[in-house]
């Protein structure tokens, strides 16, 4: 049974529809990666299944339990956790502070989950009493993606993480999601760097005008003409 | 901000603004207020040591001000609402006070303070109660907004409607007369240095502001709640994210707002005097204090209420005491000219 399913979810905000049907899942240990054009609604689906919308229709399950519309801050006790594209840090709180409130539910030391996102990232640990709003576009992704991390969640969602960083970083990012990965650690992440995120990923979901159009292996995606011809740019 | 294009070109005005800007021009600046309203008294006759009397003066009205303006700060920064019966808070405070110290036996007085004992009982039970009655209303009247995601104008409203609800509770139970925690009790002052006179009492006041407010900083700082309330602060949906519970910290902000709003009042009443409008009084001076410092930022708040307060008070050296809350707004008109994000801008 796959770890998180979406079930022909269909929403919007306010009045305005955004999704008309997506259905997707991730198993447990997976990573995969949704691509689609601008506005094909790949941060809504995000937002969705993170209790920050709620769906119209259609269902969404997390560990055979269906939390559709459950509220963020009873998510990331299921073992949920998610990075947003904008606004992912406390900018006023360092670095440290940033992963102290990662980690806020847990009751008790959380010296041991600092210690290991420090491993991934070391560069925070050497800026760990940096404020985060005064930090490099790449090092707050960093931050955002170790505060995600302190509760050791089943699945990390990552929203357009390479969004705004210079090559060098994008490649940096996909390698400590691949790690983060290897620790167990399911992934979800929406790109608009398809072939990056495709060519790392388990499988690949193709979003447009609010539907899964194609689904498969992420190799395959990206081998696959018409997807190449729609939405990867050649 | 826009760039002017070439500093050669660049008006004297322009290019002032510009050096002005920074943090350190402000202070320049803010000194340039204070030497301009020694040089204005000077040459109008006032002696020095009275002018140092009002600065002494402005810096204990700064203390109380400040235990005020904390609170206005803190809740625009976690709820993103201007709270106008924050000044009617402290009223009620100052109050409530009244009937505990009313209700208790009377002691002697603490010398060399003018209070007994009953006045330090208040402030113990005013505090939480007040933090509670300011949490309590919360939920009464702009709770309700939030979950409808009201217009921030509604909130104003509410805040309105409250401070004009709290103030008419006080004039029906306790009348619109002025009164005193102690009634008739002499309050004689104290030469502190160079023919500074105060009253012990302000003493007392300055030094319990300074350990609340130090006490504020080390729980925003060093606990759990406190960082809590500033990563709310700093992005609410992110603090969610992380699961942080925003009902606590909600109730939190209204605990420490209040409770410093209550404290403030009563250490104002015992100050001046107990007045209905008291409170209402000093909401402007407060949000100039708030503004001053940059909405938000709760040490901002602090430095803001010591230089509205030192303003107005030895402005008082020159003018009728009556408009010299109107220089302290000038202060913050040009300071907010000059750097509209105020003194502690981009910072919380």
């Amino acid at each position: 049974m796959p770890l998180l399913t979406v079930e022909r979810a269909v929403a919007g905000y306010g009045e305005m529809q955004v999704l008309r049907g997506v259905t997707l899942s991730v198993g447990e240990g997976e990573i995969v990666s949704i691509v689609g054009p601008n506005g094909a609604g790949k941060s809504t689906v995000m937002k969705l299944i993170f209790g920050l919308l709620k769906p119209w229709e259609g269902s969404i399950t997390f560990d055979g339990r269906d939390v559709s519309g459950t509220a963020p801050e009873k998510l990331v006790r299921l073992g949920l956790s998610y990075v947003p594209q904008v606004d992912n840090v406390f900018p006023n709180l360092t670095v440290e502070e940033n992963l102290d409130m990662g980690g806020y539910i847990r009751n008790g030391s959380l010296a041991e989950q600092k210690e290991r996102v420090f491993e991934l990232f070391p560069r925070l640990a050497e800026r760990r009493k940096q404020r985060a709003g005064k930090m490099s576009g790449g090092e707050r992704q960093m931050v955002a993606m170790g505060r995600a991390l302190m509760l050791d969640p089943r699945l990390l969602m990552l929203d357009e993480p390479s969004a705004g960083l210079a090559p060098l970083l994008v490649d940096m990012i996909f390698d400590k999601i691949v790690e983060i990965n290897r620790t167990g650690v399911a992934v979800l992440m929406v790109e608009q760097n398809a072939k990056k995120s495709l060519a790392l990923a388990n499988r690949g979901y193709v979003l447009a005008t609010g539907q899964n159009q194609v689904d498969g292996q992420g190799r395959d995606l990206l081998e696959n003409p018409e997807v190449a011809r729609l939405y990867l740019g050649g | 901000m826009v760039q002017s294009t070439g500093s050669s070109s660049a008006r004297p005005m322009e290019r002032f603004r510009r050096a002005a800007a920074g943090r350190t021009g402000m202070l320049v600046a803010l000194a340039l207020v204070l030497a301009a309203i020694v040089v204005v008294a000077i040459v109008k006759g006032v002696p020095g040591t009275q002018l140092l009397s009002l600065f002494v003066r402005g810096v204990l009205l700064g203390g109380t001000l400040a235990l005020g303006a904390i609170g206005v700060t803190l809740v625009y920064a976690v709820l993103k609402m201007a709270n106008f019966a924050h000044g009617d808070t402290m009223t009620l405070g100052a109050y409530l006070g009244l009937v505990v110290v009313t209700l208790l036996p009377k002691g002697a007085p603490l010398a060399p303070f003018s209070f007994g004992y009953e006045f330090l009982v208040a402030l113990l039970l005013v505090i939480p109660a007040v933090g509670l009655i300011a949490f309590g209303l919360d939920q009464l009247a702009f709770r309700p907004l939030r979950a409808r995601r009201s217009q921030s104008i509604m909130f104003a409203m509410a805040a309105l409607g409250l401070a004009f609800g709290i103030r008419s509770l006080v004039y029906i139970f306790w009348g619109a007369d002025f009164t005193f925690f102690y009634t008739g009790r002499a309050r004689p002052a104290v030469e502190l240095f160079a023919g500074v006179r105060v009253r012990p009492d302000q003493l007392f006041i300055l030094g319990l502001a300074v350990v609340l407010i130090v006490g504020v900083y080390l729980l925003l700082e060093r606990t759990k709640i406190g960082k809590a309330m500033r990563a709310t602060a700093d992005n609410s949906d992110l603090a969610r994210i992380s699961g942080i519970d925003t009902k606590r910290v909600i109730l939190w902000t209204w605990l420490i707002g209040g409770g410093l709003a209550g404290a403030g009042g009563m250490l104002y009443g015992l100050d001046v005097q107990l007045r209905p409008e008291m409170g209402w009084w000093l909401l402007l001076p407060l949000f100039a204090a708030v503004i001053l410092g940059s909405i938000g930022n709760a040490y901002g708040a602090l430095a803001g209420a010591f230089v509205i307060g030192i303003v107005w008070q030895m402005s008082g050296a020159f003018i009728n005491p009556v408009y010299s809350q109107g220089i302290a707004f000038l202060v913050m008109i040009i300071v907010l000219i000059v750097r509209p994000e105020g003194l502690f801008g981009g910072r919380k």
